[in-house]
């Protein structure tokens, strides 16, 4: 019984370790939000309610907290998964967009019931964002071309093509928006709203969230316990030794940047079979961007992308709350995201430097 | 088109030549465009806008060198977490909306009646290419990139070289910026639209030289502009993302060669 005590409190203690930067620069960020806040004459403490009060008053507030963390909670992962294995993946947005439209095609036009067709969208959409992902990862392997520029790259082919493919061949029929026509009703995920009493009907809370946390523990899973995570990490921390102990380098680097990019793409689902309903033309704030900060906060470990994940879907309420309550531009928020995540790897390179 | 690709590019490859990864183009363009225009609102004169723009580069630059090269923070996050922030800074303090006046322009027989700038796209060009490979400082400089101990041995402070580029990185892509917003008028968020990403496509393209960075912006500027006059209906889309796709050939070793710097993004040995 002292030896299970012991293992917890060094398990806490590396937990704290771990995450104390995160909280440094957390602190940082909300401090400097309320000097902001100061210097243009307004009441920081204003601004502290608000981001308690528009999170959690009702559920109806958490709820919304939940969706707009869910395709945060894939980016989040996608990035990690990557930065395992030694490898940034910035081409999230792209690979979100591409596996988006893969799952409204076939959610246009597979005529098949939910227990069938569900299954096909996300698969669709699991293959199209692991083969956006694993273009460059091929480059990656083949040609040592370095990922960054090729996954960036493979972002603004993603954008053309979607929106040639929106605008031109499916748009849908008498509408200003470029949109697609909507996707079956027995591809779309149904809505938490409809199974919880307490939550307003409006409430755009669905299954992808579930799905989303049941990702997480796969992904610890896969990480940790088995062969293949245990290959990426090794590629990622010492690619010499996994050379030299037998492992396909190459391969690894191409399944790792395909698994990154599938996750990325189940962000597109979340919007298309959770919320929308069909593909909007560039419908994504940036979350393949955000999901590298959420990575960052979150220390790359599935558990700590969730937490991360949550309190990016807090600060994207918030941000449109004090836009409406305070008149504060949310551009606020993004500023401070940014400066978190330069806190952040600077702290991280500073400890790790030599 | 081609001139503030020309000026982010020659940017990227002063500071990819120090061996620092510069993916911030993009917001050091964004608050160049924004600064213009804040400071020209402010002031009524182009010239103090100018200063401003570049003056804002200036500060971001000094951050990403600040986080890298300091700190030996991870370079392509800390690249993407400026273009945030930049994002961030414009939007949480949008200019009003309102025309400024735009930069002077120079008669030129035969070309005709451009921004100066234009005209010292191809100077500057001209003077990176002569500066990094025929005086001994550009040499520095880029040995700064491609080893990191060369610098040391000869004891000179290899972090002082990169903070030098990155800064010149800084002042060369606001100015591009400052370009962008003279020559529309007023400021959008987001403006730049991706341009300092084609801009690092063309530093790549062009093989981290001023001569073919600047001639791979030329070729780039004219996919933009050949989708004005295009006969042929092929989709506007398609020609847009030539640049991307091209830069993806060349970086694999399809079509030519393209080799970067030798310690781009390593800190340590």
């Amino acid at each position: 019984m002292p030896k299970n005590i012991r293992n917890v409190s060094h398990f806490l203690r590396q937990l704290l370790r771990n995450f104390i930067p995160s909280l440094i620069a957390l602190c940082g960020f909300f401090l400097l939000c309320g000097l902001v806040l100061l210097v243009r004459g307004q009441n920081p403490l204003e601004f502290y309610s608000v981001i308690l009060v528009s999170g959690f008053a009702t559920f109806d507030d958490f709820g919304y907290v939940l969706f707009n963390a869910t395709p945060l909670i894939f980016t989040g992962l996608a990035v990690a998964i990557g930065y395992k294995g030694g490898l940034f993946n910035i081409g999230c947005e792209g690979q979100l967009y591409v596996a988006a439209f893969a799952a409204t095609w076939i959610g246009m036009f597979l005529k098949l019931p939910s227990v069938a067709l569900i299954p096909f969208c996300v698969g669709a959409a699991f293959m199209a964002g692991a083969f956006w992902g694993a273009v460059p990862g091929f480059l990656k392997a083949k040609y040592g071309t370095h990922e960054v520029i090729n996954t960036i790259m493979m972002n603004f082919i993603a954008f053309a093509l979607m929106n040639y493919l929106v605008t031109s061949v499916y748009q849908e029929p008498n509408q200003m928006n470029p949109q697609t026509p909507p996707i079956h009703e027995a591809a779309r995920l149904p809505r938490l709203a409809s199974v919880l009493p307490f939550v307003t009907q409006s409430n755009p809370l669905n299954a992808s969230f579930l799905f989303a946390c049941g990702c997480v523990i796969l992904c610890h899973i896969f990480l940790s316990h088995t062969r293949w995570g245990y290959e990426l990490r090794l590629v990622g921390n010492a690619p010499d030794v996994a050379t030299y102990g037998g492992i396909n380098t190459r391969a690894v680097i191409v399944w790792t940047l395909a698994l990154s990019g599938a996750l990325a793409g189940m962000a597109g689902v979340t919007e298309v079979m959770g919320y929308r309903y069909r593909y909007l033309d560039s419908f994504s704030p940036g979350w393949g961007f955000t999901g590298i900060a959420v990575a960052l906060l979150g220390r790359n470990h599935p558990f700590g992308v969730l937490a991360a994940a949550l309190l990016f879907g807090l600060l994207s309420k918030v941000a449109l709350d004090i836009e409406i309550l305070l008149n504060v531009p949310r551009g606020l928020f993004l500023a401070g995201q940014g400066l978190l995540i330069i806190c952040l790897v600077s702290i991280d390179g500073f400890s790790r430097k030599p | 088109m081609t001139t503030p690709l020309g000026f982010a590019a020659l940017g990227g490859i002063y500071s990819e030549r120090s061996g620092i990864i510069n993916i911030a183009l993009e917001g050091m363009m964004l608050i160049g465009a924004f600064g213009y225009v804040i400071g020209t609102q402010a002031s009524g004169s182009t010239w103090i806008g100018m200063l401003v723009g570049i003056g804002f580069g200036i500060a971001l630059a000094l951050l990403h060198a600040v986080a890298t090269v300091t700190f030996h923070a991870e370079q392509i996050v800390c690249g993407v977490a400026i273009n945030i922030l930049a994002l961030g800074i414009t939007e949480f303090i949008l200019p009003t909306s309102g025309r400024v006046a735009g930069l002077p322009q120079w008669q030129v027989p035969i070309i005709g009646s451009y921004s100066f700038l234009v005209y010292l796209v191809p100077m500057l060009m001209g003077i990176s290419h002569i500066f990094l490979f025929k005086t001994p400082w550009g040499l520095r400089l880029r040995a700064a990139g491609e080893s990191t101990e060369t610098l040391a041995t000869l004891s000179l402070s290899r972090a002082a070289w990169q903070y030098a580029a990155v800064i010149l990185s800084g002042i060369l892509t606001a100015t591009g910026g400052c370009f962008l917003a003279s020559e529309v008028h007023y400021f959008t968020k987001g403006m730049t639209a991706g341009r300092g990403y084609v801009a690092l496509a063309a530093v790549v393209f062009g093989n981290w030289r001023p001569l073919s960075g600047v001639a791979a912006c030329l070729l780039f500027g004219f996919a933009a502009a050949f989708e004005l006059a295009n006969q042929w209906n092929i989709p506007v889309q398609l020609l847009n993302s030539l640049p991307y796709i091209l830069t993806m050939v060349v970086l694999a070793g399809l079509v030519g060669k393209s080799r970067p710097p030798a310690s781009l993004g390593k800190m340590r040995t």
